[in-house]
């Protein structure tokens, strides 16, 4: 095989990725635009009706977008307080020792664990925490979907901020010792400042897992069509809502809830795109 | 011998990173104030290790070992808390490392950030201004104290590095060969500010470069395989070391 | 500085340690909260047949039901049904791979870096749109569900994985051994074959590894492609089963709550024996 040949032949194989992205987005676009042309795309965006009475069909994707910011953003809040520290254990206080090792196994094979075990885990355990603490009486909404939500990428935040901590360069973090800092203080005013932005990307990065996730939300969500009113009220995400009824759609309703898909995949989209730039851009010195 | 107070003493100090081996052994020595003492030797002869035995920068690794005493004013440092030491204690690294997220200004006052003392905005910049002074930067960067002391040349964000450490006005200032990343004038520059240094505080330099020992110090250390081989004036010792390993180490490098 | 100052600091330095260690141990919490609660209550209910029977028909429950027994049947239909899918989906691995290879070999061109933000893309998709997109694609034309379609949705999950793990292992190979392969006389295409790919095998291999144990467990993109089959089936262009779509089932049936935990702890062991795989054989390899 001469060189000719094997760079044609990697370079169609190459093809290959721009040919799926192109067909995702071609293939959602075209089904989508049934919906998008009968209620009117900003229509669509900003309706919060969702009704299939024959005849007299409306649809709109404004509870789900919503549900999905809830949940997402819950779920990001109940993470960081978990995340944070996982990245400084292995990242900082105890880099490169076995312990460290240990824990990073444990928070790769919960990162491993299949959604729809998380969702059961969350049925059948949380769920009734919830009801127990009178929380909430169905024990299923955005609050119990965030929860092993913020579980789910508690795993993935951690392992990427840890290392953005480790890459703080040791001339800095012992330039700081050498001036009299603890190392609570190197890690407030050294290692956070210069890892920062690139340690909130990683959050942006995790934003972007947890909004497409889609069976633990459709297991705890609890699936009401209606915006929620607060956090305990039960309500759907765009993933979830398409779990729950692509499978008996048809016609308008089907292509509704494609293009809920695209709008999911554009916000995914956008929001990778940006952590992605974030962490290219913030070089470390 | 003269009856100066000693400020800073070795007795008998043994650092050690695994339980076999021993990186320092049993260095005993006495530093007078207001001098410039150059530590050299072989790579790996351990003076870096007992420099940084100064500030307890060990205490940093929990598998590294410090034994024997090291006193400061009379104090044995190793029994004193570290971030009570390293305030009275300055650091020079190898590498110029200025914070990056930090600017000129806030740069000289690090140490007195990081430790959570707060200043007034008069003692502040009185501080930044004696310290930029002391360096030789003040009139390079007095107009642009705002920036990032990343923008630096690498001779002068080590200057910054240093006015950083006066800042806390250390008894003692530690440099870890402060000139090796530096081009020949920057390390002019340092020398010379080394100088005048040496009126307001204590100095320690580990240094590869003999010349460099020669032209800045008045007392000198040889180390060898971890052990403090000879101790003197500079010039006695360039000009007729005691001990063989030293005869051989600085004709061997010099010839 | 006054000694209380300076406890006071030292005070707060251990206060944040111990904030520290305890936050992050509490994260272990879930991990074995889950392992506990799937490995206890599936245990009982893993038999032989479980494994050997397909999930029950409707009939067999309510007998079992009326004469008080246990459910009958298993998740064999599953089983099968995962295994044909990822046969299928092995074609990933050489395409994966072989643009894997492109992107490290162009790393400067712009096509590659095109290419490049385009698999980041695919990656950060949601899979229930990958589900969707296959529907679209594979389902309706062919006019309904199949294993075909599930093994399209499973490919197109990998491929991103399995090619950023070959860039990136062919990345970090020193730029001597492709130089001595070339010097030697061997073309291209004979030193990627020949010298590079094997000595990135162990990174690639742990890549497919990963990617395997990732797609395994995906439920909502072969709802819409596989659907799901009660009996065991080995033709492709028919809907099929799969574990995890099983456990959606059980899920969603009040009669079959009993299956749930068995299937789970089969899928959560299967996934996670092979993470682990792959783990010690990203370690070995580093080594």
């Amino acid at each position: 095989m001469n060189d000719k040949i094997y760079k044609v032949i990697l370079f169609a194989t190459a093809l290959i990725i721009p040919t799926v992205c192109g067909g995702v987005i071609y293939a959602l676009v075209t089904d989508a635009y049934q919906a998008f042309e009968h209620f009117g795309f900003f229509k669509f965006l900003t309706s919060s009706e969702w009704s299939y009475t024959e005849g007299a069909e409306q649809y709109g994707a404004l509870p789900f977008i919503t549900g999905t910011l809830m949940t997402t953003l819950l779920a990001l809040i109940f993470c960081i307080p978990f995340s944070l520290p996982v990245a400084l254990f292995v990242g900082e206080y105890f880099k490169g020792t076995r312990i460290a090792a240990i824990l990073s196994t444990v928070t790769d094979l919960l990162a491993g664990i299949p959604s729809i075990i998380y969702g059961l885990w969350g049925f059948y355990t949380l769920r009734p925490i919830i009801m127990a603490l009178n929380i909430s009486p169905q024990g299923s909404g955005i609050l119990t979907a965030s929860l092993v939500l913020a579980i789910m990428i508690v795993p993935y935040a951690a392992s990427l901020s840890a290392e953005f901590i480790k890459m703080v360069p040791n001339d800095l973090k012992e330039g700081a010792y050498s001036l009299g800092a603890t190392r609570a203080e190197v890690i407030r005013k050294v290692v956070f400042p210069v890892a920062g932005s690139r340690i909130f990307s990683s959050y942006i990065l995790a934003i972007g897992r947890a909004l497409g996730e889609t069976m633990t939300v459709t297991m705890l969500i609890g699936n009401t069509n209606s915006i929620p009113e607060s956090i305990t009220s039960t309500g759907n995400s765009m993933a979830s809502i398409i779990a729950n009824q692509f499978g008996e759609a048809d016609d308008l309703k089907l292509s509704s809830l494609i293009a809920i898909g695209l709008i999911l995949f554009l916000i995914t989209a956008f929001i990778n795109l940006i952590g992605k730039i974030m962490i290219k851009r913030a070089r470390i010195a | 011998m003269e009856s100066v107070k000693p400020i800073l003493e070795f007795k008998k100090t043994c650092v050690s990173y695994t339980k076999q081996t021993m990186a320092v052994k049993y260095v005993s020595a006495v530093i007078e104030p207001n001098t410039i003492t150059a530590i050299m030797g072989p790579s790996g002869c351990g003076k870096s290790t007992l420099l940084r035995a100064v500030n307890l920068m060990h205490n940093l690794y929990p598998n590294i070992r410090v034994d024997g005493e090291i006193l400061l004013n009379g104090e044995n440092i190793l029994s004193m808390e570290p971030i009570d030491v390293r305030r009275k204690v300055g650091m020079v690294f190898q590498r110029p490392a200025p914070f990056p997220t930090m600017s000129i200004y806030n740069n000289v006052l690090s140490g007195y950030s990081l430790n959570g003392i707060r200043l007034s905005k008069t003692e502040k910049d009185a501080t930044v201004e004696r310290c930029l002074k002391s360096v030789a930067l003040w009139d390079e960067v007095k107009d642009v104290l705002n920036k990032k002391g990343t923008f630096l040349s690498g001779g002068q964000q080590q200057r910054l590095c240093i006015a950083r450490a006066l800042a806390m006005k250390p008894d003692v200032l530690l440099m870890d060969e402060p000139t090796s990343a530096l081009d020949p004038i920057a390390t002019a520059h340092i020398e010379e500010l080394m100088q005048e240094l040496q009126k307001e505080v204590t100095i320690l330099i580990v240094t590869h470069n003999m010349g460099q020992a020669m032209r800045i110090s008045s007392k000198s250390m040889f180390m060898y395989l971890g052990e403090l081989v000879e101790y003197g004036d500079t010039e006695t010792m360039f000009t007729n070391p005691i001990d063989e390993r030293t005869k051989v180490y600085l004709t061997g490098k010099m010839g | 500085m006054d000694k209380l100052k300076i406890q006071n600091r030292l005070a707060k330095d251990k206060a944040m340690k111990l904030v520290v260690c305890l936050l992050a141990a509490l994260t272990a919490v879930p991990l074995f909260a889950i392992l506990g609660e799937v490995f206890l209550r599936g245990y009982d209910q893993l038999s032989w047949t479980f494994f050997t029977e397909p999930t029950p028909t409707a009939y067999r429950v309510m007998k079992a039901i009326e004469n008080g027994e246990p459910i009958p049947g298993g998740i064999v239909n599953g089983i099968v049904g995962t295994m044909i899918m990822l046969a299928m989906a092995v074609v990933a691995v050489p395409l994966g791979i072989l643009c894997g290879a492109f992107l490290a070999e162009n790393s400067k061109s712009r096509f590659a870096k095109f290419v490049s933000y385009l698999t980041d893309l695919l990656q950060g998709t949601p899979s229930v749109i990958i589900g969707i997109v296959v529907y679209i694609w594979v389902v309706v034309p062919m006019k309904g569900y199949s294993a075909i379609a599930g093994s399209v949705a499973l490919i197109i999950m990998m491929l991103p994985l399995i090619i950023r793990s070959t860039e990136e292992t062919l990345k970090i190979l020193p730029a001597s051994l492709k130089e001595a392969g070339l010097a030697l006389g061997g073309n291209r295409a004979r030193v990627m074959l020949k010298v590079q790919l094997p000595a990135a095998f162990g990174g690639i291999f742990t890549g497919v590894l990963l990617a395997i144990s990732r797609v395994i467990g995906e439920t909502a993109p072969l709802m819409f492609t596989a659907l799901g089959c009660s009996f065991v089936r080995y033709a492709i262009d028919k809907p099929i089963s799969a574990v995890p779509l099983l456990i959606w089932e059980f899920f969603n049936d009040p009669n079959l709550q009993e299956l749930i935990w068995g299937a789970s702890l089969f899928l959560l062991l299967f996934v996670l024996t092979l993470n682990l795989t792959a783990k010690y054989f990203a370690k070995k390899w580093n080594q």
